[in-house]
């Protein structure tokens, strides 16, 4: 046994330390690509634990990957140095209300659906709805600076963190920022630790801003039969003094694949399909649904839905979460990307994804939340067939140049972790990249925090392919 | 490689690949929230079989993780990419059990439970016998006063104690193998009595006939039905289980019949299921599935022949524990509720999270005892929380639990654990097409 093994299951309780094969083996993935074996996970509950775990695995110089529920589409909790998987959703769940100050103080390990729940209970809301949010953990989501459809009108989760505490790779505890909205003292390092894939240490509470929750909403389906229309009808919307809270786009190919999985009543003909969600006041919204439904019209939409009912509306957003599982039957590996452009350049991002799908002969399916022009492009296709998967990761590697091109970034809510590292220098240049591992190297002088994210190693690309 | 094929096959290592491993079965699984780790979560269990099927992993590696899984199928439910979880579970059950290594004396043990124990109306039909010649000799209590029962390594002695009074074996014989409703029958129903139901719960199987022909049915009882074969299958044993499922087809092969009804969650889910035993295509898989088209819960066929008028109420306050089998696998959930709302008096009040798994599943709260405890205690805390006079299941398993649910928390004075039959029998139905013409003839049972 190695030696750092020893002292954690000298210093932990027996249940807390996971060294068998088995074990190993369920903490070596996530929601992305590929399995990495960790020598051992360690199920941390308190802060103390995690100090002592950094501290230790500081001195051996020991990999440590921080991971939530490993929802992750983009590898961050995958261990591919190995070492120590740090599992913090066994950590009891604390959500603390402080309604007066619009705040809400909680662990790591709570799931982020069951904070809305919580502060629901005072009227409040906290915006970030990633799809996975009954599942993933809030410090999966803060490492991650999840998105969700909500962006649009309300961003992502680094617009609701105001304070962090965290525990150093040097296992030294820091808090960041505070419980004030208004903070200029030093360094946003909040910022710069949200959406850092655990590179920079291991968030352990969060202080989270809130919002009051909007007493009505509003569902709108618009129908379109060119692509470009509904771009152009997006753009005229935000630009006619309404900031709807969601704006979600499906491409034919979502439509047909829905419609042959679960029928739910979508036009198959159409070639794009606008879902629009509008809240706040009941009389605000109601005026507001008149004047969107007449700039769809204008814009040369065929056919628009404005459910009366609750249920009515329902059936439409369950039919765009219907997309996800509904592509999946077309192949079974899902490589999903989520590439954003500008919204002005949605239209022309589609043309290019057309054409990327032609050259590269491959199942190429768009949606996504089309309002803050972060499209879901998802790549069908079978791990198993070896020449498909080339042809994928040059489409994956056109997709991002595409993006870039057009003012755009490799990602907007997944992250970069593994798959998208040997596509980051394009991006944000070779200095802007240098940047941002001096940063690194300086918070993590022996390199444990988990490394292989992010940065590339010299001369790495993209591959799915099943080694 | 050829080994490693073969292994890949038997594993159902193509399945493995419909899992895009999101974690949206976590939520949903009862031992992953008890067991605390992946490992005893399906996603982690689907990618220890992948792991096993690439030989990455062997074995015995798989042994623990999925013993441990109850085989609720909650995660079936919440997949979003309808991951065939249960063929998957069962291939790699298979794989261990041909991979076992046994002693002796297991094997010969296992070899009478299985191939006699369970399938044998005889030896089920001993075993109410015997428990009933238990209880009404007085043996019971000068067994548990003498803590005879607790030294038992199963645990049998904290089931003993809820194990309900047995009908004498004069009441089993003269069962009627037809019954008829008053009039011109509106369905004809063949019950499909199970092994458990029809021993140690003898008599919520004959108060289900009755409330069939209440309901304005014919019933019969085909003499050469025979146990559905779950428990088999879940132990691995599917080649025995697939011939069971041949013998009952052949018994239920009956054109008159409209449908098969079951009153245990987990049967009707076997039995819903006989057609994916067979190759698509085969005679076998066109019998199955002439089978499996008529196959009815007991709710649901109540609702729908809406043929019974309560004549008394009950005035009690009732929380619903469904069958995880119902729920995940027959997809059966409304039509309980509906008629625990029909009772005159009745106030339903839903649990939190109504469908995680009391911990029964099957013999799992025998050999897997712990666990299955923790996961009850998980259940009882949620069932507390709504403060029943009454906890309704459907499932001979889950009543067990529930009643040893109760007798744990020491509340068995104040709280009832009834089979959803039992309820609705408490309230005095009637035929609604007789109301007024008189007395109704009840057979005796189901004061």
């Amino acid at each position: 046994m190695k030696e750092w093994i020893y002292e954690l299951k000298t210093t932990f309780s027996a249940n807390q330390v996971l060294t068998e094969l088995a074990d190993r083996y369920s903490y070596s993935f996530d929601g992305s690509f590929g399995e990495y074996l960790p020598d051992a996970v360690v199920q941390v509950k308190t802060k103390e634990e995690v100090v002592h775990v950094m501290k230790m695995a500081n001195r051996y110089k020991v990999p440590v990957t921080p991971r939530g529920q490993g929802t992750c589409l983009s590898g961050g909790p995958l261990p591919v140095k190995g070492g120590i998987v740090l599992d913090t959703s066994q950590w009891p769940a604390n959500i603390k209300v402080i309604p007066d100050d619009l705040i809400a103080v909680v662990s790591p390990g709570v799931l982020t659906a069951s904070i809305n729940q919580e502060v629901e209970k005072f009227g409040l809301m906290y915006p970030p709805d990633p799809s996975s949010a009954h599942v993933s953990t809030i410090g999966g989501n803060l490492a991650e600076n999840s998105g969700g459809p909500r962006g649009l009108k309300y961003g992502v989760t680094k617009d609701y963190v105001i304070g962090l505490e965290l525990v150093t790779p040097e296992g030294e505890i820091i808090k960041t920022g505070g419980r004030t909205i208004k903070n200029v003292t030093g360094f946003d390092l909040t910022k710069l630790v949200i959406g850092s894939e655990g590179t920079l240490g291991v968030i352990i509470e969060a202080t989270l801003k809130l919002v009051p929750k909007p007493p009505a909403m509003q569902t709108l389906m618009a129908v379109f039969d060119e692509v470009e229309l509904s771009g152009r009808a997006i753009s005229k919307t935000l630009t006619s003094g309404i900031l709807p809270s969601k704006m979600e786009f499906m491409d034919q190919a979502s439509i047909q694949a829905v419609e042959n999985y679960k029928p739910s009543g979508l036009p198959v003909d159409a070639a794009a399909l606008l879902m629009i969600e509008l809240d706040g006041h009941p009389e605000a919204i109601k005026a507001e649904a008149v004047q969107v439904e007449k700039i769809m019209k204008e814009l040369g939409a065929k056919d628009i839905v404005v459910p009366k009912k609750e249920e009515a509306a329902a059936k439409i957003w369950q039919a765009r979460k219907q997309v996800s599982p509904a592509i999946a039957k077309i192949k079974p590996t899902k490589v999903s990307e989520d590439a954003t452009v500008p919204r002005s350049k949605i239209a022309e991002m589609m043309e290019k994804l057309e054409l990327i799908k032609e050259k590269y002969n491959i199942e190429l399916i768009v949606f996504g939340h089309a309002g803050d022009g972060n499209l879901h492009p998802n790549i069908m296709c079978d791990k198993r067939d070896e020449d498909e998967m080339i042809r994928v990761e040059q489409a994956v590697g056109e997709i991002f140049q595409a993006a870039v091109d057009l003012g755009g970034t490799l990602s907007g809510e997944h992250g970069i972790g593994t798959m998208k590292a040997p596509f980051m220098e394009q991006e944000l240049g070779s200095a802007g990249l240098d940047m941002m591992k001096r940063i690194k190297d300086s918070w993590d002088p022996n390199g444990i925090m988990n490394p292989g994210k992010m940065f590339p190693e010299r001369g790495q690309k993209l591959v799915l392919r099943h080694e | 490689m050829n080994d490693l094929k073969a292994l890949q096959e038997k594993l159902q290592y193509d399945k493995t690949f419909d899992c895009v491993q999101c974690g949206y079965c976590l939520p949903a699984c009862p031992t992953y929230e008890t067991m605390e780790k992946e490992t005893h979560s399906p996603r982690g269990r689907i990618n220890l079989v992948k792991m096993a099927a690439e030989g990455k992993a062997s074995l015995e590696d798989l042994e623990e993780p999925i013993e441990k899984c109850l085989g609720c199928m909650a995660c079936t439910t919440v997949c979003p990419t309808n991951v065939q979880y249960g063929a998957i579970l069962e291939g790699v059950k298979e794989t261990l059990e041909d991979n076992k290594e046994k002693t002796k004396r297991s094997e010969k043990t296992e070899e009478f439970l299985f191939r006699s124990f369970f399938p044998s109306s005889r030896w089920m039909n001993r075993l109410g016998n015997a428990t009933w010649l238990y209880q009404a000799t007085g043996l019971q209590k000068v067994a548990r006063s003498l803590r005879l029962t607790a030294m038992s390594p199963l645990h049998l002695g904290e089931f003993e104690k809820v194990i309900p009074s047995q009908p004498s074996p004069f009441v089993r014989k003269k069962r009627m193998q037809r019954v008829e409703p008053e009039g011109t029958p509106a369905a004809k129903i063949a019950f499909f009595t199970g092994c458990v139901m029809d021993s140690v719960f003898f008599e919520i199987n004959q108060q289900t006939i009755e409330l069939m022909k209440r309901s304005g049915a014919e019933v019969i009882l085909p003499e050469h039905q025979t146990c559905c074969g779950a428990l088999h299958a879940h132990s691995g044993k599917v080649g025995l289980s697939k011939e069971l499922a041949m013998e009952n087809i052949k018994a239920f092969e009956d054109e008159n019949i409209d449908y098969i009804v079951n009153n245990a969650g987990g049967c009707g889910a076997r039995l819903i299921e006989y057609n994916h035993l067979f190759e698509e295509g085969t005679e076998w898989h066109r019998r199955a599935k002439a089978f499996t088209e008529k196959v009815k819960d007991i709710s649901e066929v109540l609702v729908k022949l809406d043929g019974l008028k309560f004549s008394a109420p009950v005035e009690k306050l009732v929380t619903y524990q469904p069958s995880c089998h119902m729920t995940n696998v027959q997809r059966v959930t409304k039509p309980p509720r509906q008629l625990i709302e029909q009772v005159p008096g009745v106030k339903l009040r839903e649990m939190n999270n109504p469908d995680f798994c009391c911990g029964s599943a099957g013999v799992y709260n025998i050999v897997n005892y712990d666990d299955s405890m923790e996961i009850l205690n998980k259940k009882m805390e949620a069932v507390n929380k709504t403060n029943p006079e009454v906890i309704v299941t459907t499932n001979p398993g889950c009543l067990l639990q529930m009643k040893l649910g109760v007798e744990r928390e020491g509340k068995s004075g104040e709280v009832q654990a009834l089979h959803l039959v039992e309820l609705l029998m408490e309230a005095f139905p009637r035929p609604k097409s007789s109301i007024g013409k008189g007395s109704v003839c009840d057979l005796g049972i189901g004061k």
